[in-house]
């Protein structure tokens, strides 16, 4: 049996959750071929690194939907793929829907866990905001997106072949253009192994730097709640939640964030939560690992300093 | 230009969800149109208003969902389909993304607008699906949709930023939250919402590929907290750092 994992780069490095991807291919046994676009030979070690047997290099120039669903479907056709994975990120939940479609496979979206072999799979996946967890069986062909930070990296050596692959985008009739990533040098948040979450509590967007200073230190990403983005302290695209984005970091720091429901919803999945807010009672420490009881202004410069120390 | 907004009714996020067997238990259950499918109904209605047109919502699923019509009614939809399914799963994205598209080819839709993400299956993959059935583009996460006869212009979300998309009808566009504020319906509307049609069809079974669900259970318990102690924010923190780095290892 075989399984095909589609990579992604950002700027010039894979994103972890490729290598996820190839590892989680790997628990499914048989071979694990990697697809990638616009890969450097660097980009397809890691992936054979870490579970694949061989990284098929694609062309694509222009990236759109439509382009990259054709070569994916051609390439898994080729190599009799019964379990495609894809990231589930913005890239993924462009083509991946297309991708089943061509291929007459079942799809299930946003896997925090792919069990089985290809071909007869059991996938794991948060439904209703993550107010509960759905196990879905999938025989025959089919395409799983999974979140990133769901899979542990494993390391494998195996057959580690690399080739080109001259798989054309086909008919194309939207491409992007006029690309502004001004905000692609951060770490986003989805990929984020560490979150620091700034809510009402920061108090105005003059305070930010606050936060900001503790994730340079930790190499986390910037969150916010919606309190905070309503307030226009700081752009959609930070926010963390039912209406933002959905997170699950290794550690999940929330700034004077009550924690409301659909906050919850967004960072719920999160390993460590680290709750920080003057308000005893609020709803966050009910599912915090750590809870500071404490000012914000004083416990976040203080948590600063001592991770600079502790980390050099 | 004919509109077609697909509206999903999901549980309200603030319902307290019983699970019984490897489905929901929906005695209880609060519904709501998907929030993002009200930012795609908004931004049908102000086209509409723009450069005419007729706007409809389509929703799939079993009776209920009539009700999730009447809201669409309530802001301003010219019409209101009912595709009849009681026993529809909500993760069977194959399923709905195949009915879908048979009804939206026969009526000939030239634009298609639903929300980025459907709160209850949390998939975001039926979308770019109908738009492969249709062969037609798909523009996902829109945050500004600019329609000129047949010509579509948008500007979407992307990693770390925007970019954007240009394509001819018919196309599937999926609305994220910053693509427009969705209206509150007014009285007016709502009364007049009452007395609406909703058209049930029969949902068109297709053949398509199954997926079963087999179990369906709450999130495993989080682990019981701890609050930090000590006498200045100093030592707590600290102390955070202590456990963070050497209990936790995460850091």
């Amino acid at each position: 049996m075989s399984t095909l994992v589609v990579a992604e780069i950002k700027g010039d490095a894979l994103k972890k959750v490729s290598k996820e991807l190839a590892s989680a291919g790997r628990a499914l046994g048989g071979s694990v071929a990697a697809l990638i676009f616009n890969g450097t030979d660097d980009q397809c070690k890691e992936l054979l690194a870490s579970g694949a047997d061989i990284v098929l290099k694609a062309s694509l120039s222009d990236y759109s939907p439509q382009g990259a669903a054709n070569i994916a479907a051609a390439v898994a056709k080729a190599r009799g793929a019964q379990a495609v994975l894809l990231p589930h990120s913005i890239q993924g939940k462009d083509f991946a829907g297309r991708l089943a479609v061509k291929l007459g496979a079942s799809l299930v979206a946003d896997a925090v866990g792919v069990k089985g072999a290809a071909g007869d799979l059991e996938v794991r996946k948060p439904v209703y905001s993550g107010k509960a967890y759905a196990t879905v069986k999938v025989k025959g062909p089919a395409v799983v997106t999974v979140r990133p930070n769901a899979i542990e990296v494993t390391s494998y050596s195996g057959e580690s072949k690399i080739e080109a692959v001259s798989e054309g985008e086909g008919t194309v009739s939207a491409r992007l253009s006029d690309i502004d990533a001004s905000g692609g040098s951060r770490i986003q948040l989805q990929d984020a192994s560490i979150i620091v979450s700034g809510g009402r509590g920061i108090k105005g967007p003059e305070n930010w730097p606050l936060l900001q200073e503790l994730c340079d230190v930790l190499g986390a990403a910037l969150g916010a709640s919606r309190a905070a983005v309503d307030a226009g302290w700081i752009p959609h695209s930070h926010q963390v939640g039912q209406t933002g984005k959905t997170v699950s970091p290794n550690c999940y720091v929330a700034c004077g964030i009550s924690g409301a429901i659909q906050h919850m919803a967004g960072m719920g999945s999160s390993k460590y939560i680290v709750a920080i807010n003057k308000d005893a009672d609020a709803p966050i420490f009910k599912v915090a690992t750590y809870g500071v009881v404490d000012d914000l202004f004083k416990v976040v410069p203080a948590l600063t300093a001592e991770f600079k120390k502790v980390l050099g | 230009m004919k509109i077609y907004v697909l509206v999903k009714q999901v549980p309200d996020t603030e319902t307290n969800l019983k699970i019984s067997g490897a489905a929901i238990n929906e005695a209880g259950v609060k519904w709501i149109v998907s929030p993002f499918d009200e930012h795609a109904l908004e931004a049908a209605l102000r086209l509409k208003e723009k450069t005419g047109g007729t706007v409809t919502a389509v929703s799939l699923g079993p009776d209920r969902v009539v009700e999730a019509l009447r809201t669409a009614y309530a802001l301003g939809v010219d019409q209101a389909v009912h595709l009849k399914d009681d026993s529809y799963n909500v993760l069977d994205v194959s399923y709905a993304a195949a009915v879908l598209a048979d009804f939206l080819k026969a009526e000939g839709a030239d634009l298609i607008l639903t929300g980025h993400i459907a709160i209850d299956s949390q998939s975001s993959m039926v979308p770019a699906m109908i738009a492969e059935h249709l062969g037609c583009a798909n523009i996902n996460s829109c945050v500004e949709l600019n329609v000129e006869g047949t010509n579509v212009e948008a500007k979407r979300e992307i990693e770390g930023g925007t970019a954007r998309m240009k394509t001819t009808l018919p196309v599937v566009v999926t609305a994220a939250k910053n693509l427009n504020d969705p209206r509150y319906p007014s009285l007016k509307g709502l009364m007049a919402a009452k007395k609406k049609q909703v058209e049930t069809r029969p949902a068109v079974s297709v053949s398509v590929a199954k997926i079963e669900v087999v179990a369906l259970e709450l999130p495993p318990a989080r682990p019981a907290g701890r609050v930090i102690d000590g006498d200045s924010p100093e030592t707590k923190a600290a102390q955070l750092v202590q456990a963070l780095r050497n209990e936790a290892k995460v850091i």
